[in-house]
């Protein structure tokens, strides 16, 4: 279970509140106007973000301060690849940080690549792929990384609608083969209704609390009407 | 938690530690300096006639260098031709050439042997010398102008080309947009500009080596090596040291309070579209361009014409002394390489000015301030020649420091910034980080870096004057020897071969950064 617990955030004229719980297996779209510090909750998260107060709990602990010993994955909008490293190195760091892979790591590397559709696809350099297979391979990534929670910061931003869908769908895949708990920050309300169950609105300095997904578009408070426009 | 935690200090252990080599080179020699100096008199009439000097010829070097710089910034600013991007790169040049070299190549074209005097000689003058104050001014200015003429550039082109539109609509003359435009930027760039060349030339040991000497024409780092060398009275010497450091301490407390251009800004490479263009205006640009490419290229054109004759019977001593100029080089840049990417590392990961401050305490510290303190420190141990060479890659290392990190420190920051996160969410820490983050995407910096610093340790001609004896030469060491011993023709020989290999070594290392580096 995660909570937020009684976050503080404040950087200059920038602030930010939170505290509220995620329960296991949820999957949360975060929602909110740009700059109303949705990806600040999750670099907070993730632990790259410093608080000012309160604290990110994990299974009612504080969560260590390294974010890679957090139960975390995180796919971040850009730079999800090394450019100098090749596909299946970059998805083998999932599994060993130093990149000393045994023959049995190289074939969960292989597997891994062929669940998200880029068989063949792991000597390649990210120089060589497109925008979607790029996207695939950090997924391929977190799937060897196997954490519970997997926080997405508008990865799928930067593509096209129909290959945005096919992303969406494949993540809706991977959670049902996992049952992580997902954190998805969108400028796209719609989706959260494609994929997600709840809805954190990130608003006026405040992360409120996940509202069902239904439930936040059938009667939206004021900020979302407005945000949502119309 | 324990991970993050032992990696930030291992980060931060190296880097204090390069750092507090760098500190022990320049600060603990000039502790040396400063012990041994106390039982020295006070400073004679000699002392301050070289004190005069030094700052004179400084400021005359700085002052001529943007004098002559201006035009010919001007003219590369607004004038597109071919050759353009070719000559801009050859004003970066001088920065890797050797001193030496080029000191053999100005009295191939300005001594009474020279080009000029001969030209003078058919019409019955008189020929010029190189010797004096005016030699050392010509190499100053030699090697400054391009930096100078660099700068500026930079500074025109940093006008945004809507205001030159905004000129032209208003119908301002070349004039008007001297005062409009031009010289409000000339005030902003000339003063930074001025200091760093006097930095640089209250600095420059082997030109006064060469070109100086006697009451009229001996800077204070001349007139330590001669304390040395000829009297060995390491009492005076070290006063002199302490007044060198004085000197150079009190000009980057000024440099700190003036905003001090960088050279490694690009884009250099467009021309400025103007519509005040008169025919006058072009005729001035072209005897500009010209001007300074002939002031440039002949004396280097010189030493190859001379140098190539004789390149293959050099007397063997000479390529001794390359090969040991070569393996001093190469240590050298392994060494800068050690001691910046620590540097660099501490210096992104706390967010620090360190770096900054570095490039002042090195700039501000003679080689041969460093060069004393050294010698005090480990003459009553070791024979001071046997040091020679450890000693001549060490300093050099110390003294590339300033170029190199400005090279790494941004490239290093892009890095975190880019990839920072994810490496830390995968837990890449230690070696791990440093092995498949940090040098496959450092690969083109440090390819620069250690280039650079492989050429400046190549061509030195300064620590390794106090040190050496008549075994353990450097190649610009036995240059000037051969110079000394009016062997123009092997000196030419030896000087084209010292500048082949200096190139050849930035050459190798800067390419090799670029070869199948992954964008």
């Amino acid at each position: 279970m995660l909570t937020v617990d009684q976050l503080r955030i404040k950087m200059g004229d920038f602030s930010l509140l939170g505290d509220f719980t995620i329960t296991p297996g949820a999957r949360v779209a975060v929602l909110g106007p740009s700059g109303a510090g949705k990806s600040t909750l999750l670099a907070a998260i993730a632990g790259f973000q410093p608080l000012d107060a309160g604290a990110i709990l994990w299974d009612a602990q504080p969560m260590p301060k390294d974010p890679a010993a957090r139960p975390i994955s995180m796919v971040f909008q850009d730079n999800n690849l090394f450019p100098h490293l090749t596909v299946a190195q970059n998805v083998g760091l999932g599994l060993r940080p130093n990149l000393r892979l045994s023959d049995e790591d190289h074939t969960s590397v292989a597997q891994a690549l062929t669940r998200v559709g880029l068989e063949g696809m792991g000597d390649r350099k990210p120089a060589q792929l497109s925008g979607g297979q790029i996207a695939r391979v950090a997924l391929a990534r977190v799937l060897l990384r196997d954490r519970p929670v997997l926080l997405l910061d508008e990865p799928f931003g930067a593509l096209g609608p129909a290959l945005k869908a096919e992303m969406l769908a494949l993540v809706r895949d991977l959670l049902n083969e996992t049952g992580a708990t997902l954190l998805m920050v969108s400028h796209d309300p719609e989706d959260a209704r494609v994929l997600c169950d709840q809805v954190v609105l990130v608003a006026d300095g405040v992360a409120h609390a996940p509202v069902a997904t239904e439930e936040m578009f059938a009667n939206p408070p004021e900020v979302m009407r407005e945000y949502l426009g119309g | 938690m324990a991970r993050r935690r032992v990696q930030i200090s291992t980060t931060t252990i190296l880097g204090v530690l390069a750092l507090g080599v760098v500190v022990c080179l320049t600060l603990g020699t000039l502790i040396a300096v400063a012990m041994r100096a106390e039982g020295a008199g006070r400073l004679g009439p000699a002392d301050w006639a070289a004190i005069r000097f030094t700052l004179w010829q400084a400021a005359a070097s700085a002052t001529l260098s943007i004098l002559l710089a201006i035009p010919v910034a001007r003219a590369l600013a607004r004038r597109s031709f071919p050759g353009r991007s070719v000559l801009i790169t050859l004003l970066g040049a001088p920065f890797i050439l050797p001193v030496i070299v080029a000191i053999l190549g100005l009295i191939a074209v300005f001594g009474r042997t020279g080009l000029i005097s001969q030209a003078l000689g058919l019409f019955g003058i008189e020929p010029i010398s190189v010797y004096g104050y005016h030699g050392v001014i010509l190499a100053h200015v030699f090697f400054n102008l391009p930096l100078a003429t660099r700068l500026i550039l930079q500074g025109w082109l940093a006008i945004p080309s809507e205001r030159f539109r905004l000129a032209a609509s208003l119908g301002m003359g070349p004039s008007d947009i001297a005062r409009t435009l031009e010289r409000p930027m000339l005030r902003e760039v000339v003063p930074g500009a001025f200091l760093v060349i006097f930095l640089i030339c209250l600095t420059s040991f082997a030109v006064a080596l060469a070109l100086g000497g006697g009451p009229k024409a001996t800077t204070v780092e001349l007139a330590i090596y001669e304390a040395f060398r000829f009297d060995f009275d390491l009492a005076r010497a070290s006063l002199l040291a302490l007044v060198q450091f004085a000197l150079g301490a009190a000009l980057a407390l000024i440099a700190l309070r003036v905003a001090m251009p960088s050279d490694m800004g690009a884009g250099l490479d467009r021309a400025v579209t103007r519509w005040d263009d008169r025919p006058a205006l072009l005729v001035q640009d072209i005897a500009a361009i010209t001007l300074a490419t002939l002031f440039l290229l002949l004396p280097l054109g010189m030493v190859i014409l001379d140098g190539l004759p004789r390149l293959l019977h050099l007397p063997q001593v000479v390529f001794g002394a390359a090969l040991r100029s070569v393996i001093v080089a190469l240590v050298s840049a392994a060494l800068t390489l050690a001691l910046s990417l620590p540097i660099a590392a501490l210096a992104v990961r706390h967010n620090s000015r360190v770096v900054e401050a570095l490039g002042y305490l090195t700039i501000a510290a003679s080689p041969l301030v460093i060069g004393t303190g050294l010698f005090i420190i480990t003459f009553p141990f070791v024979k001071p020649s046997d040091l020679a060479l450890p000693i001549t890659a060490i300093v050099n290392a110390a003294l590339s420091l300033p170029f190199t990190l400005r090279a790494l420190v941004p490239a290093l920051a892009a890095v975190e910034r880019d990839y920072g996160p994810l490496a830390d969410g995968l837990g890449m820490t230690g070696l791990t980080r440093l092995r498949h983050l940090w040098l496959p995407r450092l690969r083109r910096p440090m390819g620069f870096a250690l280039g650079l610093a492989a050429a400046l340790s190549m061509g030195d001609l300064g620590v390794i004057a106090l040190f050496a004896d008549g075994d353990n030469a450097t190649l610009p060491l036995q240059l000037f020897r051969l110079m000394a011993a009016y062997r123009m023709e092997d000196a030419a020989a030896a000087a084209l071969l010292l500048l082949s290999l200096s190139l050849l070594l930035f050459w190798i290392f800067d390419k090799g950064g670029r070869v199948n580096a992954d964008r």
